[in-house]
């Protein structure tokens, strides 16, 4: 992917620090200022060859993306110890570190050792540390895994560095042709892999619960279908090619069923369906568009847009059919529902006089609290331990990725040089 | 127009996501009680594959552009033929008056040459969710079939696709393009 090589990585909280190495940028643009203080030094290297990969940067990068840290630039640091012995606590007091994140990397026949602790600054203990062995092919996912050991350890929230995204991106091929591709990559958008492409568009891609297949649409026939495709073997199904559409699959969080919008008797309608029988149930039957169904991660009830109402608004009813309710009443335009994984949070697209940010209704409270300030987000996807929100969103004939904290208090983005980036989701 | 039949493979490669035990791990020290599995991922992407089939597709012209293959008038500017774009208001499937005429001049084409197929394309602009605007541009061109429909056009000359805001025709971020984008496509097949 040539054009994967052309991203560049840049900036931390408010100021650039280009890093070694270019292929994509991470950008933060609002950090929390509750955040926790951390300093990753630099890890030690002893080896023929220069490290392949530099983890201390890294996991430093996971960490202050992850919204609950505040990382320490190197150049503000007065030693750059790489053994316990060498820490000296009280620089790192003097410093208003919390936590000190230390380790070094040994080289071996080709095989690279690494050991990492994490101190108390102000205990003067140890709060963690591992050895583990990579090859250097392994080594941009072990240092994700670091920061995964870190972030649970110190936040007692599951990490969700090692996790994967997916995503469309869309490319001029010149001559009014266009490539669409969806692409798997590592959450910082490292490691990009195409796993199918087309010139008609691709679009809805959604994870399986169990993260080994991604279901999706294609309009490579020229009409739309759906497709179920395994990761692991790139396999896939044709699961739905009805007359009119065939979108917004979601899959039920036992793996079991896929939600689906047909128009296939007239109006788009949400309907369910089994995937081992095919069996098709309908759920909705409005003479409006009802779309965009999303399951509650209990299972127990759907959320879809409709705009039975005039406008488009979100609705919920139960997953097996019966009595629809309006859920939101605040803005022109809700849309493109998605649940947090504990349920207790819904994210949507929200129009309001024209913009259209993403938002969070409290399932609890049913109040709606607006998290960005873009014109035309859209796409929202919950981190798996529910702590940022994923989107598309674009400035200046740019698309991009974005994340935000559901506190809205942390925003960072990821821009993709050169092609459209659009409806990213984030693997259970 | 010429159907321009092109073969549209999909390729699809494998990407190996499961976990193999290729990092080891040991805890350090006595600190954490707990071990996590530190079994790495390994990113193995196989050979992709092309399918076999193929799909067979069509270019499709559609927009202010000629139809070649069809009679002059369907070039000639003066001449509602000409005209193979219908625009929509936003968040609307309502057809607006000015594109009354031009309906009605394809649907007395298509009366005449029965044989005649036509797909409506809809689409949408890029702004609010996408499946919706999937439903919206299926919306629109479901406005278009039933004018036609009921100037006495066959249902089986209506073929209706909608491609939401994923096709745009023009590919700026400002009502300039929306107002192009929010539109259905009259797309004459075969010949």
């Amino acid at each position: 992917m040539s054009f994967f090589r052309r991203m560049l990585l840049v900036g931390l909280i408010g100021f650039y620090a280009p890093v070694n190495h270019a292929e994509m940028s991470i950008e933060i643009t609002e950090g929390i200022e509750s955040a926790m203080p951390i300093a990753v030094v630099p890890f030690g290297f002893q080896g023929s060859t220069g490290m392949p990969v530099n983890i201390g940067s890294i996991v430093n990068s996971d960490l202050g993306r992850s919204g609950y840290f505040k990382t320490l630039d190197e150049q503000n640091m007065l030693s750059r110890p790489s053994t316990a012995e060498a820490v000296r606590f009280n620089e790192w007091q003097a410093l208003g570190q919390n936590y000190l994140v230390i380790g070094q990397v040994t080289e071996q026949a080709g095989q690279y050792n690494i050991q990492f602790q994490v101190f108390d600054v102000y205990k003067g203990t140890q709060v963690l540390g591992y050895r583990m062995t990579s090859p250097a092919s392994e080594l941009r996912r072990t240092a994700h895994h670091i920061s995964d050991i870190i972030f649970e350890k110190l936040t007692g929230n599951k990490g969700i560095f090692s996790g994967r995204i997916i995503y469309i991106t869309s490319q001029s091929q010149g001559n009014k042709q266009r490539i669409h591709q969806l692409q798997v990559a590592d959450v910082d958008g490292f490691n990009p892999q195409t796993i199918a492409s087309s010139p008609e568009p691709l679009m809805s891609p959604a994870w399986s619960p169990d993260g080994r297949q991604v279901a999706y649409v294609s309009f490579e026939r020229k009409t739309a279908a759906i497709y179920v495709q395994t990761l692991a073997t790139g396999e896939r199904q044709k699961v739905a090619e009805f007359p009119g559409i065939n979108g917004a699959p979601a899959w039920s969080p036992d793996g079991q069923k896929l939600a689906l919008t047909l128009s296939k008797d007239g109006n788009p309608d949400i309907y369910v369906l089994n995937l081992s029988t095919r069996s098709l149930t309908k759920l909705t039957q409005s003479y409006a568009i009802d779309t965009e169904p999303t399951w509650s991660p209990d299972g127990s009830h759907i959320v879809f847009t409709s705009d039975r109402g005039g406008k488009p608004q979100l609705y919920i009813m139960p997953s097996t059919g019966g009595q629809e309710k309006r859920l939101t009443f605040t803005g022109d335009y809700n849309a493109g529902a998605s649940f947090s994984p504990d349920g207790k949070n819904l994210a949507m697209v929200h129009g309001n006089r024209g913009d259209y940010r993403i938002a969070v209704m409290d399932m609890a409270t049913r109040t709606v609290n607006v998290l960005t300030e873009g014109r035309l987000d859209e796409s929202p996807s919950f981190a798996p331990n529910g702590s940022l929100i994923l989107y598309a969103s674009r400035k200046g004939g740019v698309g991009y990725l974005s994340a935000v904290s559901i506190d809205g208090k942390m925003q960072q983005k990821l821009v993709f040089d050169s092609s459209e980036v659009r409806e990213p989701a984030w693997s259970p | 127009m010429k159907l321009n039949r092109t073969i549209l493979a999909l390729a699809i490669s494998a990407t190996i996501l499961t976990a193999c035990g290729t990092t080891d791990e040991e805890e350090l020290g006595l600190t954490d009680g707990s071990q996590s599995n530190a079994a790495g991922i390994n990113d193995a992407s196989t050979s992709g594959f092309n399918n076999g089939s193929g799909f067979s597709g069509s270019e499709m012209g559609g927009g202010f552009g000629s139809a070649g293959g069809l009679g002059p008038e369907f070039s000639d500017p003066s001449n509602p033929l000409s005209k193979q774009t219908i625009y929509f208001m936003l968040d609307s499937s309502q057809v607006q008056q000015d594109f009354v005429p031009v309906i009605a001049a394809h649907s007395q084409y298509l009366l005449a040459n029965p044989g005649q197929r036509i797909v409506l394309e809809g689409h949408g602009d890029e702004r609010g969710s996408r499946e919706y605007n999937i439903a919206l541009g299926e919306q629109r061109a479901k406005s278009v079939a039933s004018m036609m429909k009921v100037q006495g056009v066959s249902d089986s000359q209506l073929e209706i696709v909608s491609y939401g805001e994923e096709k745009p025709a023009a590919f700026g971020h400002d009502e300039s393009s929306w107002e192009l984008n929010r539109r259905v496509e009259l797309v004459y097949q075969g010949n």
